[in-house]
């Protein structure tokens, strides 16, 4: 089937007709992202002071992919100019940078950035034992000088201790290479604790257990979940280091400091993922959907780049109106991006 | 194809290229050399998206709320490089600068629902009808 003013404009729009479908597309496209941007500042408003966090994402990683979605909007357009100028050399070395400057922004996100999301450990502290945690939590240091609290102590899961039947836990562990260790029991009402029965640590020396793992051995029938061995984040290792008081460019990463946090104390627990708050529900969703529609554009010019090159011999115009086309879908990819930079990295 | 004008292209780009493509039919239409004029603009408008992204990174560690005892500077300051950035990219990257009325006039109608939506957030937080206003926190 043959559509209609593929090439030549129609008449009465004065535009060919894949322009007017990928603008109206588009259209489509900015009250989607639009709804998730209102969700956005709803959740953000509606967060108590402490909890929309700031800081957790590695703002050097973002800036590089945002240079490089920016760079990749340039070449794009050279690649589309180049077909313009029937120089098909340039077309094809100016969409190839193209499609690599997106294959490597979706590999840096999913190599990079949401793998150390999902390994790093999140504990929510309850309201009425922020002071018992004073030490990491640098509440009164932070009401001095005016800053909302900090609610939570992050950091490397170094290994969980747990209570209850040890064959049942020393299956779990060997099952998922850790190690069972008998603890002595410690903190106030440690008289009371001994009582429960012996006390264990679950945990692999060196690369500690994926807060995943812990959620699956605290949901075993029989074993209670007790505390966690965490490595502290730095900025809660010394909350109250004014370097702290504010992200830093640089993010200072995780101290050499432990601590034991008691399951009874924490509000809610688990990996930087989707349901450890609001905040990365949104930045999962909106991401992640943005990180689709990179692939997608990817996909459409590999396609371009490859068997749908072809197209040149019997008719560039129509190529190289196929490439202004999906070109303008990835400037929209990059213009979603300029917003979800700040928004989620910075502010 | 209709390029009756298609003579009218530099004579080196159309032998060059047709030493390059010999099954190219076609030479260059007649906005080709005005399209060789933009790509340098193309280039500029990249490096100064760039250097406006190490600007808006720059300025989120300035802490303007702290200093001046206000809600939501730095996001408006963030936003407003966020919306100049993006300008440039519908206005040189996208063409809407000498694009068609009709796009434009969906565009418009986009603008309107769009800003129609954040008028509904906003009033979620500052209501004029029963008087609720819940915008600082």
């Amino acid at each position: 089937m043959q559509i209609p003013y593929e090439v030549q404009a129609r008449p009465d729009t004065g535009l060919y007709n894949a322009k007017l479908g990928i603008w109206l597309f588009l259209a489509s496209e900015v009250m989607l992202f639009g709804g998730l941007f209102s969700a956005y500042i709803f959740l953000r408003m509606g967060a108590e002071p402490g909890f929309w966090p700031l800081g957790l994402l590695n703002v050097p990683i973002g800036t590089f992919n945002t240079i490089v979605l920016i760079f990749s909007s340039v070449t794009v357009v050279l690649a589309w100019a180049s077909l313009k100028m029937r120089k098909f050399a340039d077309y094809k070395k100016w969409m190839g940078i193209t499609i690599v400057c997106g294959a490597l922004f979706l590999i840096v996100k999913l190599t990079l950035e949401y793998p150390a999301k999902f390994s790093h450990f999140g504990a929510y502290i309850e309201k009425d034992k922020w002071s018992k945690y004073e030490d990491y939590l640098g509440n009164k240091h932070l009401a001095e000088i005016k800053r909302p609290p900090r609610v939570e102590i992050s950091g490397h899961l170094h290994g969980v201790e747990v209570r209850g039947d040890r064959a049942v836990i020393e299956d779990f562990a060997k099952a998922n290479g850790l190690v069972v260790k008998e603890v002595s029991h410690h903190g106030e009402g440690h008289a009371e604790d001994e009582k429960k029965g012996p006390l264990y640590e679950v945990l692999h020396e060196k690369k500690g257990i994926s807060p995943a793992k812990a959620e699956k051995l605290s949901k075993i029938k029989g074993v209670e979940l007790v505390a966690f061995d965490v490595q502290l984040d730095a900025h809660n290792a010394d909350p109250t280091n004014k370097n702290y008081d504010r992200a830093n460019f640089i993010p200072p990463g995780l101290s050499e400091k432990r601590a034991i946090i008691k399951a009874e104390d924490v509000h809610s627990w688990s990996a930087f993922v989707p349901k450890h708050s609001t905040y990365f529900a949104t930045y999962f969703m909106i991401t992640g959907l943005h990180g689709l529609h990179v692939l997608g554009g990817v996909l459409v010019f590999a396609y371009f780049w490859g068997p749908g090159a072809a197209l040149y011999r019997k008719n560039p115009e129509h190529l190289a109106n196929r490439v202004e086309v999906a070109g303008l879908f990835w400037h929209f990819v990059d213009l979603v991006w300029i917003f979800v930079f700040p928004l989620f990295y910075l502010l | 194809m209709s390029d009756s004008q298609a003579h009218a292209a530099p004579a080196e780009h159309a032998t060059k290229d047709a030493a390059h493509e010999p099954h190219d039919p076609h030479a260059p239409p007649h906005d080709a050399h005005e399209i060789a004029h933009h790509i340098k603009l193309y280039w500029i408008i990249g490096g100064v998206l760039a250097v406006f992204t190490m600007i808006t990174v720059g300025l989120s560690y300035l802490d303007f709320d702290h200093w001046w005892g206000m809600h939501g500077v730095n996001m408006v300051v963030g936003m407003i490089v966020a919306s100049f950035k993006v300008s440039l990219v519908g206005a040189i990257f996208m063409h809407l600068k000498g694009e068609k009325p009709t796009i434009w006039r969906f565009l418009y109608f986009t603008l309107f629902f769009f800003l129609g939506l954040f008028l509904l957030t906003f009033f979620a937080y500052a209501d004029p009808i029963f008087g609720t206003w819940h915008l600082t926190r």
